[in-house]
């Protein structure tokens, strides 16, 4: 309680505010960074990955991958980070209210926002053509004189909009550069939702055999066998469209293969000189899984997190684009794809949306695909992934 | 052999069961039928009797699992569960909830156009992939072979939506070569189909080489290979007498795997191009929120992937004599 008066005393000092939901993402973004810099830490420690490294490093492709890949990670974590704004008054002096306490805005704003402000802000009154000075459709003026004339009005920003304006006039570079958050944590999150499931179903299931093994098989199996767009689509429509139910299902409809994956790799581990001495010596079974099993199974992990992402954008994309993805909402390339689509039925067309949206999207895939196919050479080679 | 598909058939069963159960927990214990019914009358001005006459009318208004009322079977056949759910077993489908068609025959009607469209594209698709494939195992390590799996790579980084779209505008619009959109019968179907046909086969391409790249490459590290190459065969009919011979069994298993999902067709291609099949059949319900066309359609697609992994199964043991039947 103590700790919170100071935090708010400190946060009314510095003009900023955050409510619950601010406080929940940025917690998030940070447990995240933590949660990646102590993998990197544990895995510099090991020799197969500090090998898998050195291998990567000298590659050009892979690393130009990993640079835009961290470009991507920055613009989404900048996307993440909020706080509200000291509402101001008419004439630009902050408001304040009755017991002189300071009112802040409604809307949080992210560090993205405050960033491209300027993108954010700078709104026309509907298309314009990438970096045009004047307005993409005709309007009617009437002049002094009373006689009328269609002219493309001058816009009022001209060659700020470096992907031209979309129908309400808002800039499409920042609507793009806003669904980037969205494809990374339909990305990210899912896999993270995926990953503690599937190592621990497939780890239970190869490791004890029997009746848990037969239970463990039985459901997913059942699981795999519904189509998953099929399930994603009945869960969406039941419940509320959003992102983080939409990395929910996904993520409970993408467990199965990894697991059926782990399983078979724990099978295999299991049968292994040493987990059959570590057994023998009288090691106990969780020592043995935390010890001996799961480490030799994260390369795997890693690899199967790396290759699915690309998977995940693309299918964010095509729900999107079927009306039950992150809803209307929250930015996304699916809904900027669905957007561009009616555009481009009008004459003469309106091309950039979609260009802005397939620019981004492959950015991200291209990338993630070509550096997943790297770390899965370097890491295991004979792995067969489709 | 026989007893061996019997065997695999009935084990099918407890996994169908658990499809029926999943279905029935979402469609009907997450989404109870007074919200369906509210969904479907609309949010605004809906009165209990409304829903209530919905629910009847439409046979929802039964118990979930016992039906009190009754005496002897009908005390668990006149229920939710056993009307709405335990029927998709014998595929009676029922009628659907908004526009009251019969589910079944209707899914008989929309078979062909989805077949129709998808059995070319995966034809020509499996076609184009081994013979690539095949090219760049035999060229190896060279500049094509690395070309060409980067532009596999490119070609798989692409959203689907964006071939669609870019297909239709400049094959569509611009060119004017074939329509945008559109069926028809018979003969006369074929300029329909044409554009998605090239678009799945493009769309589909990329992961489909690489895929079957790694399985050439594999095979060619084998001994058997070594000892072909130490007879004095020549690298081409090691590649096409001995390499393709064995990697079949692998290609095999994946094209097993995709057949029976040749009838129920792609939801995109299908609502792009207006084909009239089970895809746009499935994207018209999600957009009407017509929950019995989605509950039956989620039962097919599962038994037809049982399906797919039977064949998986008994191809399998046809092609490699080294697997038993246990």
């Amino acid at each position: 309680m103590l700790l919170n008066y100071y935090m708010n005393g400190f946060m009314q000092t510095i003009n900023i505010h955050l409510d619950a939901y601010c406080v929940a993402g940025n917690c998030a973004v940070f447990l995240l960074i933590l949660l990646i810099i102590r993998f990197i830490q544990s895995a510099a420690h090991r020799e197969h990955y500090r090998m898998a490294w050195r291998q990567l490093k000298v590659k050009v492709l892979p690393m130009i991958s990993m640079v835009i890949l961290c470009i991507y990670v920055l613009l989404a974590l900048m996307d993440s980070i909020a706080w509200h704004d000291r509402a101001l008054n008419p004439d630009g002096s902050p408001s304040v209210n009755v017991g002189n306490y300071p009112v802040f805005d409604t809307n949080s704003l992210t560090l993205l926002d405050r960033a491209f402000s300027s993108l954010r802000k700078n709104n026309e009154k509907t298309f314009s053509a990438p970096f045009a000075g004047e307005q993409f459709t005709m309007e009617t003026i009437v002049k002094a004189n009373g006689a009328k004339q269609r002219i493309t009005p001058k816009l009022k920003y001209p060659g700020a909009h470096w992907l031209g304006t979309d129908k309400v006039g808002s800039d499409v570079l920042f609507a793009a550069l806003k669904g980037v958050r969205t494809a990374l944590i339909v990305g990210g999150l899912t896999t993270l939702i995926v990953i503690p499931f599937a190592i621990f179903f497939g780890v239970m299931a190869g490791f004890f055999g029997k009746w848990i093994d037969d239970i463990i098989q039985y459901s997913y199996t059942t699981l795999a066998s519904i189509p998953n767009v099929l399930l994603i689509v009945s869960f969406m429509l039941l419940m509320d469209k959003g992102l983080f139910q939409l990395c929910i299902i996904l993520g409970v409809t993408n467990w199965t293969g990894l697991c059926r994956f782990l399983r078979g790799e724990t099978l295999k581990l299991r049968e292994l000189d040493y987990v059959q001495a570590a057994e023998a010596l009288g090691v106990s079974r969780l020592k043995i899984i935390y010890r001996h099993i799961v480490p030799n199974l994260m390369h795997i992990v890693l690899i199967a997190c790396v290759l699915r992402f690309s998977a995940m954008v693309l299918t964010e994309a095509v729900l999107s684009y079927i009306g039950i993805g992150v809803g209307s909402n929250t930015g996304s390339w699916g809904t900027m794809i669905n957007a561009a689509r009616l555009d481009l039925t009008r004459e003469p067309v309106v091309w950039w949306n979609l260009l802005a949206a397939f620019v981004f999207m492959i950015g991200l895939i291209l990338p993630a695909n070509i550096f997943g196919d790297a770390l899965r050479d370097a890491l295991d080679p004979k792995l067969k992934t489709r | 052999m026989f007893s061996y598909i019997i065997r695999k058939s009935l084990y099918a069963i407890p996994i169908l069961i658990g499809v029926n159960v999943i279905t029935f927990l979402l469609f009907f214990v997450v989404n109870p039928p007074d919200i369906m019914a509210r969904r479907m009358l609309g949010e605004k001005n809906v009165t209990p009797e409304a829903i209530q006459k919905w629910k009847s009318d439409n046979g929802y208004n039964l118990p979930s699992f016992v039906n009190t009322k009754e005496a002897g079977w009908a005390v668990v056949t006149n229920t939710i569960f056993f009307q709405k759910s335990m029927r998709l077993f014998w595929f009676d489908f029922g009628r659907s909830d908004r526009t009251k068609v019969d589910i079944g025959s209707e899914i008989k009607q929309r078979m062909g156009p989805s077949f129709l469209l998808a059995l070319p594209t995966f034809i020509f698709g499996i076609m184009v992939e081994i013979v690539m494939a095949m090219l760049i195992a035999y060229y190896r390590g060279s500049y094509l072979d690395f070309w060409t799996v980067l532009i596999c790579v490119i070609m798989m980084s692409v959203s689907m939506l964006f071939y669609i779209i870019g297909a239709q505008y400049f094959f569509g619009k611009v060119l004017k070569l074939f329509p945008i959109s559109g069926y028809d019968t018979g003969i006369y179907s074929l300029k329909f189909i044409m554009l998605p046909v090239i678009i799945g086969i493009i769309g589909g391409v990329g992961v489909g080489i690489r895929f079957y790249r790694t399985l050439f490459l594999e095979e060619v590290s084998k001994d058997y290979v070594r000892t072909a190459r130490a007879k004095g065969l020549s690298e081409r009919s090691v590649l096409f007498r001995h390499v393709l011979k064995n990697a079949m069994i692998p290609i095999l298993t994946d094209v097993m795997m995709t057949l029976p999902f040749l009838f129920v067709g792609s939801l995109l291609m299908e609502s792009f191009f207006a084909i009239p099949g089970l895809g746009s059949f499935t994207i018209d319900a999600i957009n009407a929120q017509d929950f019995a066309i989605v509950r039956s359609m989620v039962f097919l697609g599962a038994v037809l992937y049982i399906i797919g992994q039977l064949l998986t199964d008994i191809s399998y043991t046809i092609a490699d004599p080294r697997i038993r039947l246990s």
